[in-house]
C-alpha cells in the first residue's frame, strides 16, 4: 500500500461513516482542486454512485471557467446537484474588511442552503496544511445551531470512532480529507485522471493555486503548465498556498472570527 | 538512508510548559521547512506588541492562545528531513486538555516525551507516558530539555532519566533513546551539540529518522468490520475496512456474532482496470457474497478460522475524559468497531494512580483517571483481545453524545460464548423432518405455536390456561399447558429458586414450548415469568410463533385473592425474592393479548382468549 492508497482507503472509510450514520447528508462542491478530490473519492467509496445531494453555494463571482466546468461535470458524473445562490452583499456586516465580508456573505449563503434543505451533515473538502486553525479541525466536527465552530472545546477523535450522534439542532461538518496536503491532491488527481480547470495551470507566468471569487482571488508567479509541474513546484516552494487570498492577509484574526462563524 | 514519500505521524507531549511548542518551532526552522517569510512576520509580530521572540509563536496562531500562553489543541505540522516527511503533532500538556492530548496521540505512530531538565518528572509526564502505552504507541523517545538551564550537566540529564527510565518499566515499556536538548538554542536537534560533549547519542532528527512505519497488521487472521451494505444498483456490496489480515475471491468467510456464512463472489472497485483479486490490511474495500444471507453494519467478517471471540461480558483498561465520573452501575453507549451497543459498568476492579501506577479498589473512576472494568452488553459482541488485535480489541465510550472515554479489552476469565450459541458438528442437520410443518398444519387444521401467560401469582393464569386447554382440545386443536408443576418434577428436577435457576427453568419451558410447537402442538405455559429478557428469549426460541398473553391483575387483587396463602407468607418474610412484594415484575411492552382478571368475568376471559386462537390459529 503506497501513501496515496492509504490516504483514499482513510477518506474512503470516513466517506461511509458519514453515509451510514447521518440521515440528512450533502457535499460541498465548491469546484476547487480539493472538492473535485472529494467527489471523486465520494465516487469509490459508493461504487460510482454520488447517494446524496451535491451543494454550489453560488457567490455569482466565480471565472466563468469554472461555472462551464461545474455543468459539465454535474451531468457527466451524474450528481444530484444543487445551487444555492448567496444573499446580496448589503446583508453582511459592513465592518468586516473587503474580502472577508465577501467571504461572510458565502458563509451567509450556506446557512440558508443548510436551513432550507434541512442538512445535519455537511462534506468539506479542506485541509489541515491549508492554514492554521483548519489544522485544529476534527474529521467531524459538529456545529452549533447558529452554524459556530467552538473550537476550544472539540470532541475528542480516536481510534477511527467519531461522533456521529448530536443533540438535536447541531449539524456536523465532515472533512474526509482532512489529513491530505496540497502536493496529495495533485498526485492523487494525477493518478486518477480527475478533470480539474485550466486556471490551476500557467499562463504568461502565473497560475491560480487556488480559486475562490473572482474579485478576491489573484494568480501566483508560476511556470507550472502541467500537473508534473505543479507537483514538481510544490516540492520546492515556500510560498504558501493561500497566498492568492486576499482574504487571509487582511487582519491578523480575520480568519479566525470567519470560521467560529462558520465559514469553511 | 532512503528517502520515503509517506509521512511519520509524531506525537510531541510532556508536562505544561516542559517546551513542546518551542520544540516544534526549533524542528521546523533546523530542518529547512518554514514557509518563507513566516520567521521574519513573527519577529515583527513579537515587536509589534513588545514580546521577545519565542519559537513556539510559529505553532500558536490562534489569537486565544497567544493571550492565554499555552496551546489548546493538536497543531498538525509537516516537515521534512533527508529520509522522510513528518507530521508532528503538539500536543499540550495543560492537564484541562488531555482530551486533545488523547485525540493527537491515539492517531501518532511515534512519540517524543519531553521532560524539563530542571523541573524533573512531573505528574503530566507520567500521565502522558502511561496513556501512551494503553494507547498504542509503542516508539517513544524521552526528550530531557532545558538543558540550558541546569548548565548542560551531564549529572542532571542522569537524575531526569534515571527516574523516568524507572516509571517507564513499569509499564513495560522501553524507550528507544534519552536525549538531552535545549530546544530554545538548538542543541542535539538535528546536530550533536558542541555544549554537551559528554553526550554520545542520536539527535532528535537521528532518533526520528530511525523510527519505523508501522505495517498494516496483514499477518493477523482477517477482520473486516462490516460499515455498511449498499444496493445502489444490481450488486448487494458489503462495505468495510480490513482492518487486519487478507482477503481473496472464494473465501469461505463468517460474519459475527450472528455466525452466518458465506463465500467471497467478488471484491469490487470503481475506476481500476480490472477487479481484484485480493485485498489485505489497511484498505477500503466492498465485497459481494454467493449467497443472499442477511448481514448489518456492525458485524465483523473473518475466516472460519481464527474467528474473534464472542462475549456479552469482558474486561478492559480504560482512560477515563469525562466530566462526569465513571461509576459502578451506570450505562454507555460503546463503540466498538462499527458495533454500538449499550454497556453497563458492571464492576470496578482497581483504579490506577498514574504518578506510582499503584491500584487500589473504588467504585469510580474520576475524569483523567485510568483504571479497570468489566463492562457487560445486552447482547454478544464479537471481541478481540487487544493484545492479540489491537484495532478490534478496542473501543470508545460515549455519554451525552460525547466520547468520555477509551479502553482495551482482555478476555482474562471469561469464555468465548461462541460455542455456546453455535452448533459446531456439521452432522447436526437443523432436524431433518421429512414430515414438514405444512404437512402437521394440514392433518391438524391449525398451526402450532406457544401461548406465553405471563402475569402476578394469583393473577389466574394457571386456571385459565387449563380451562381454554379443555376448550380447545374439545375443539380438536392438539393443545397442551406446561406449567411449574408437570415441569419442575420432570425436566427441572434439577433445578432450585436462585435467580440462575429461575431463568434456567424458564429458559428450559421456552424450548420445550418451540419443541411442542414445531410438533403442531399450541402450547400454552403458565409462569410469572417476571423478567422481560427470559420473555424474549423465549420468544427467539419459538421463531415466528410466539404469542405474549398478559394475564393482567392489579397486585391489591392478586394479594386479595392469594389462593396459596404465598403473599402472607411473603409479607411475613417467609418467602425470600416473591415477585410483586421483594422482586420486580417486568409488565410485557407490547404483549399480543391482554386480558384484564380484574376487570372481567372469566367466561369472558375464556371467551376471548378461545377467540384469539381461532382467529390465529385455524387454517
Amino acid at each position: 500500500m503506497n501513501h496515496l492508497d492509504a490516504l483514499e482507503a482513510e477518506s474512503i472509510y470516513i466517506l461511509r461513516e458519514a453515509f451510514a450514520k447521518l440521515d440528512r447528508l450533502a457535499i460541498l462542491w465548491s469546484l476547487g482542486k480539493d472538492s473535485n478530490v472529494v467527489l471523486w473519492l465520494a465516487r469509490k467509496a459508493f461504487f460510482g454512485h454520488v447517494p446524496f445531494p451535491v451543494l454550489h453555494v453560488d457567490t455569482g463571482k466565480k471565472f466563468p471557467e469554472m461555472y462551464a466546468f461545474r455543468d459539465r461535470y454535474a451531468k457527466e458524473w451524474g450528481l444530484n446537484f444543487i445551487a444555492e445562490p448567496c444573499p446580496p452583499i448589503e446583508a453582511v456586516d459592513p465592518t468586516l474588511p473587503p474580502a472577508a465580508r465577501s467571504a461572510a456573505r458565502k458563509t451567509l449563503g450556506l446557512k440558508q442552503a443548510l436551513e432550507k434543505h434541512g442538512f445535519e451533515g455537511l462534506i468539506l473538502g479542506i485541509r489541515r496544511d491549508e492554514e492554521a486553525l483548519r489544522a485544529k479541525e476534527r474529521y467531524f466536527s459538529p456545529r452549533g445551531a447558529d452554524n459556530s465552530w467552538d473550537m476550544k472545546d472539540q470532541p475528542p477523535e480516536f481510534w477511527n470512532q467519531y461522533m456521529t450522534d448530536f443533540p438535536p439542532g447541531t449539524h456536523v461538518r465532515v472533512h474526509p480529507i482532512l489529513h491530505w496536503t496540497e502536493v496529495d491532491i495533485w498526485r492523487y488527481t494525477k493518478r486518477e485522471n480527475i478533470p480539474v480547470i485550466d486556471l490551476y495551470f500557467a499562463r504568461d507566468g502565473k497560475r491560480y493555486r487556488s480559486l475562490g471569487d473572482r474579485d478576491i482571488t489573484f494568480p501566483v508567479a508560476s511556470e507550472a503548465r502541467t500537473i508534473d509541474e505543479i507537483i514538481r513546484e510544490l516540492e520546492t516552494t515556500k510560498v504558501p498556498e493561500r497566498a492568492g487570498r486576499a482574504l487571509d492577509h487582511e487582519t491578523e484574526d480575520a480568519f479566525e472570527r470567519l470560521r467560529a462563524a462558520g465559514y469553511m | 538512508m532512503t528517502s520515503e514519500d509517506r509521512p511519520l505521524k509524531i506525537v510531541i507531549v510532556g508536562h505544561v510548559d516542559h517546551g513542546k511548542s518551542t520544540l516544534v518551532g526549533r524542528l521546523l526552522h533546523d530542518t529547512g521547512s518554514l514557509p518563507e517569510g513566516k520567521v521574519e512576520a513573527i519577529r515583527a509580530m513579537s515587536e509589534r506588541r513588545g514580546m521577545p521572540f519565542e519559537w513556539a509563536f510559529l505553532l500558536d496562531a490562534i489569537q486565544a492562545e497567544r493571550d492565554q500562553g499555552i496551546t489548546i489543541d493538536t497543531t498538525q505540522i509537516r516537515f521534512r528531513t533527508e529520509r522522510r516527511p513528518y507530521v508532528i503533532i503538539d500536543a499540550p500538556g495543560h492537564k484541562e486538555f488531555l482530551k486533545n492530548m488523547v485525540t493527537g496521540a491515539a492517531n501518532s505512530e511515534a512519540a517524543l516525551l519531553l521532560i524539563d531538565a530542571a523541573e524533573g518528572v512531573q505528574e503530566q509526564s507520567r500521565r502522558h507516558g502511561y496513556l501512551l502505552h494503553l494507547l498504542g504507541v509503542r516508539q517513544v523517545a524521552v526528550l530531557v530539555n532545558k538543558m540550558d538551564l541546569v548548565g548542560y550537566a551531564a549529572e542532571r540529564f542522569g537524575q531526569v532519566a534515571e527516574d523516568y527510565r524507572a516509571y517507564l518499566a513499569g509499564l513495560g515499556v522501553e524507550p528507544v533513546a534519552f536525549i538531552p536538548v535545549s530546544a530554545r538554542e538548538g542543541d542535539n536537534i538535528v546536530r550533536h551539540s558542541p555544549a554537551m560533549p559528554w553526550y554520545q547519542g542520536p539527535s532528535v532528527v537521528e532518533t526520528l529518522d530511525r523510527f519505523a512505519h508501522l505495517p498494516p497488521p496483514v499477518d493477523r487472521p482477517l477482520r473486516m468490520p462490516v460499515q455498511d451494505v449498499y444496493k445502489f444498483d444490481h450488486r448487494r456490496i458489503i462495505a468495510g475496512r480490513i482492518e487486519s489480515g487478507s482477503l481473496a475471491v472464494g473465501d469461505e468467510v463468517v460474519f459475527s456474532p450472528s455466525n452466518k456464512t458465506a463465500r467471497i463472489r467478488t471484491i469490487e472497485a470503481w475506476n481500476v482496470p480490472e477487479a481484484p483479486e485480493r485485498a489485505s490490511a489497511g484498505q477500503s474495500i466492498g465485497v459481494t457474497l454467493d449467497e443472499q444471507i442477511f448481514i448489518e453494519r456492525g458485524e465483523v467478517m473473518s475466516h472460519l478460522e481464527g474467528a474473534p471471540m464472542e462475549s456479552n461480558v469482558f474486561r478492559a483498561r480504560i482512560f477515563w475524559l469525562g466530566q462526569v465520573p465513571l461509576e459502578t452501575g451506570r450505562q454507555y453507549l460503546m463503540k466498538l468497531g462499527t458495533t454500538e451497543t449499550r454497556v453497563t459498568v458492571e464492576a470496578i476492579e482497581r483504579v490506577i494512580d498514574t504518578d506510582d501506577l499503584s491500584s487500589r479498589p473504588a467504585d469510580r473512576i474520576p475524569r483523567n483517571g485510568a483504571g479497570e472494568v468489566v463492562l457487560r452488553a445486552r447482547r454478544l459482541l464479537a471481541v478481540d483481545e487487544y493484545e492479540s488485535n489491537p484495532a478490534t480489541g478496542r473501543f470508545v465510550l460515549v455519554e451525552d453524545y460525547r466520547p468520555v472515554g477509551g479502553g482495551i479489552i482482555s478476555m482474562e476469565g471469561y469464555p468465548d460464548q461462541r460455542r455456546l450459541v453455535t452448533v459446531k458438528s456439521t452432522n447436526i442437520h437443523a432436524v431433518g423432518h421429512a414430515v414438514t410443518r405444512e404437512a402437521r398444519q394440514a392433518r391438524n387444521g391449525h398451526k402450532g405455536g406457544v401461548l406465553w401467560f405471563t402475569g402476578l401469582s394469583g393473577a389466574g393464569k394457571s386456571t385459565l390456561a387449563l380451562a381454554l386447554e379443555r376448550e380447545l382440545f374439545a375443539k380438536g386443536y392438539h393443545v397442551y399447558v406446561l406449567d411449574g408443576d408437570n415441569i419442575r418434577s420432570g425436566l427441572n428436577a434439577n433445578l432450585g429458586f436462585s435467580p440462575d435457576d429461575r431463568a434456567e427453568n424458564i429458559r428450559r419451558v421456552g424450548e420445550v414450548a418451540a419443541l411442542f410447537a414445531d410438533a403442531g402442538f399450541i402450547a400454552i405455559s403458565a409462569f410469572i415469568s417476571p423478567y422481560r429478557a427470559d420473555r424474549e428469549r423465549a420468544r427467539r426460541a419459538a421463531g415466528g410463533d410466539f404469542h405474549e398473553i398478559w394475564v393482567k391483575a392489579s397486585l391489591e387483587t392478586c394479594e386479595r385473592r392469594d389462593p396459596k396463602g404465598l403473599y402472607r407468607k411473603a409479607r411475613a418474610g417467609e418467602i425470600p425474592d416473591f415477585t410483586g412484594i421483594s422482586s420486580p415484575y417486568e409488565p410485557p411492552e407490547s404483549p399480543e393479548l391482554v386480558i384484564a382478571t380484574d376487570e372481567l368475568p372469566e367466561e369472558e376471559c375464556l371467551a376471548r382468549l378461545v377467540r384469539y386462537v381461532e382467529e390465529h390459529f385455524r387454517t
